[in-house]
C-alpha cells in the first residue's frame, strides 16, 4: 500500500490543477462546467479507512473551493459523495472482503459496474453542488439541467480517466 | 456513558460525516453575503500564484482582440483631448477649478482568472490591498461592467462578476433615460435581462443600455449592451427586456478599477434618511 501514497498525492495535485485551470475556465456550452476532479474519490482503494476518506474528500473540496471562491459547496458535496460512497459499492459490487486490495478500475470491477458506481456518485455530488450554488428555488429547470448536462460529461471525462490510469493503479495488487 | 461512546466508536463514519458537513453547510451559509471577510478565497498567495502562471500562457490567446479594444480606445481619447480644440477665447479649464470636484479615478489591472461557465462567477485581478485596491470598488472594460471587487489580499483581489446571482445593475435605456434593473438569469452568457421598464415605453430593437449613476460604484454611461427582445412576463405588469451584453466576458483580459473618491460621503448621507426596515 505505501507506493500508492505517492500516485495518489501526485493525482490530487494534478486533478486540483485541471480542474481549476482547464475545465473552470474552457468555454464549452452555456451550463457545461464539469468536475472531473470527483475522480480522486471514486478512484481511492475500496478498503480505504472512512475517516481518511472524508477527511481527503473535504480536504480536496475545500482546496477546489479556494480556488473559485466558492464558500464551502464543494466541500460539503465531496464530503457527501464520500459518505455515500462504501453504500454504492456495496450495492453495484457486492461485499469486498476488507483484506483485499481492490482499486475502484474496469479490469476489477468491470466497465459496467464502474458506469454504474461513477453515475450514482457524480449524481448525488452534482445534485447537491449546483443546488448549493443557487440556494434558491427558482431557476428551478435550469439548475435541474446544470445537474443533469454535467453529470453526463464528468462521466465522460471520469471513465477516460479509468481507461488512462488503468495500468498505473494495477500493479501494486499482486 | 462507556456504551455511548462505544456507540459513537462503532458509527463513527456516520458521526464524522455529519460533523464535516455540518463544518461546510455552516460556513457557505453564514458566509453567503459577507465575501469579505471569508478566509478561504483565491485572493491568498498560493491560489493567485497558481492563476498568475497559468494567465501567463493564456494571455496570449486574446492579444490580438485586446490589441484592436486599445487601439480603439486610444483614438476615443485621442479625439477628446483639448490639442484638438482651437481656443477662441481665455475661459480655459483648469484641473483644480474649484468649480469641478474629481468623482472617479481609475487603474487598469490584469485578470488572472475568469470564469463564465458557473451561475456564479468571480475574476481575480493582479492587483490588491498594497495598489489601494478595497472592496465594493467598481470593475469595468472598454465595452462593459466587468463587476465589483468583493475580496482584497496584499496583492491580489478578487471580484463577483456580472455574472452571478446576486449582482444587480441598475441602468438605464440611453436615448431616454428610462432606469431599470439589469440580472444575470444564468441561462447565456451574452444576454442578461432588463426589469422594471414601464409598459407604456416604446422599445425599439437595437435601442442602447448604459449604467444609470444611480450606484454609488460605478460613474454613469458605461456601455452594456443593446436591446434584442422585450416582453411583460406572467404576474408582472412591467416589461423585462433581453440584452446583448457588448462584452464578451469569456475574454476579460484587461480591465479598469473604478474608485469613487465621493463614495463614503453619498453613502452616509443616504444611510441617514433611509428609514430602517
Amino acid at each position: 500500500m505505501p507506493g500508492h501514497h505517492f500516485k495518489y498525492t501526485i493525482l490530487f495535485l494534478l486533478l486540483v490543477h485541471v480542474q481549476v485551470i482547464v475545465f473552470n475556465n474552457v468555454l464549452l456550452g452555456n451550463y457545461l462546467n464539469p468536475q472531473v476532479y470527483v475522480l480522486f474519490i471514486l478512484i481511492l482503494p475500496v478498503a480505504v479507512k472512512g475517516w481518511l476518506l472524508l477527511l481527503l474528500s473535504f480536504l480536496l473540496g475545500l482546496t477546489i473551493d479556494a480556488f473559485s471562491d466558492s464558500m464551502a459547496i464543494h466541500a460539503a458535496s465531496s464530503v457527501f459523495m464520500a459518505f455515500c460512497r462504501p453504500g454504492v459499492i456495496r450495492f453495484v459490487a457486492g461485499r469486498i472482503p476488507v483484506d483485499e486490495p481492490v482499486i475502484p478500475s474496469i479490469s476489477q470491477l468491470g466497465g459496467f459496474t464502474i458506469i454504474l458506481y461513477s453515475i450514482i456518485l457524480i449524481f448525488l455530488h452534482h445534485s447537491l453542488l449546483f443546488f448549493l450554488e443557487i440556494f434558491r428555488t427558482d431557476e428551478l429547470m435550469q439548475t435541474l439541467s446544470r445537474i443533469l448536462l454535467n453529470s453526463g460529461l464528468t462521466l465522460v471525462f471520469v471513465f477516460l480517466c479509468f481507461a488512462l490510469l488503468e495500468g498505473i493503479f494495477q500493479d501494486k495488487r499482486k | 456513558m462507556r456504551n455511548l461512546f462505544r456507540f459513537i466508536y462503532r458509527h463513527y463514519f456516520f458521526f464524522l460525516f455529519l460533523l464535516m458537513e455540518t463544518l461546510a453547510l455552516g460556513l457557505t451559509a453564514s458566509y453567503q453575503h459577507y465575501h469579505q471577510s471569508y478566509f478561504i478565497n483565491s485572493s491568498n498567495a498560493i491560489m493567485a500564484r497558481v492563476y498568475s502562471m497559468a494567465d501567463n500562457f493564456s494571455s496570449y490567446l486574446w492579444l490580438r482582440q485586446e490589441n484592436r479594444l486599445l487601439a480603439e480606445e486610444n483614438t476615443r481619447l485621442l479625439n477628446i483631448g483639448r490639442e484638438n480644440y482651437l481656443i477662441t477665447d481665455r475661459d480655459e479649464f483648469v484641473e483644480e477649478d474649484s468649480l469641478y470636484r474629481r468623482r472617479y479615478t481609475y487603474m487598469n489591472s490584469r485578470v488572472i482568472n475568469n470564469s463564465v461557465v458557473r451561475r456564479n462567477n468571480y475574476f481575480t485581478l493582479n492587483k490588491g490591498r498594497s495598489m489601494g485596491v478595497e472592496p465594493d470598488m467598481g470593475v469595468i472594460t472598454t465595452r462593459g461592467v466587468a463587476g465589483v471587487i468583493v475580496n482584497v489580499s496584499e496583492n491580489f483581489s478578487v471580484g463577483m462578476s456580472l455574472l452571478h446571482s446576486d449582482f444587480q445593475l441598475s441602468v438605464m435605456i440611453k436615448k431616454d433615460g428610462n432606469i431599470g434593473s439589469l440580472r444575470w438569469e444564468g441561462d447565456n452568457h451574452r444576454r442578461a435581462h432588463m426589469s422594471y421598464i414601464p409598459p407604456h415605453i416604446e422599445l425599439q430593437r437595437g435601442d442602447t443600455i448604459v449604467t444609470s449613476g444611480f450606484s454609488t460604484i460605478f460613474p454613469e454611461g458605461i456601455l452594456i449592451g443593446t436591446i434584442s427582445d422585450w416582453e411583460i412576463r406572467r404576474g408582472e405588469t412591467f416589461y423585462t427586456a433581453a440584452i446583448d451584453l457588448a462584452m464578451d466576458y469569456n475574454t476579460l483580459t484587461e480591465v479598469y478599477i473604478v474608485t469613487n473618491l465621493l463614495r463614503e460621503e453619498q453613502r452616509e448621507l443616504e444611510e441617514s434618511v433611509t428609514p430602517d426596515i
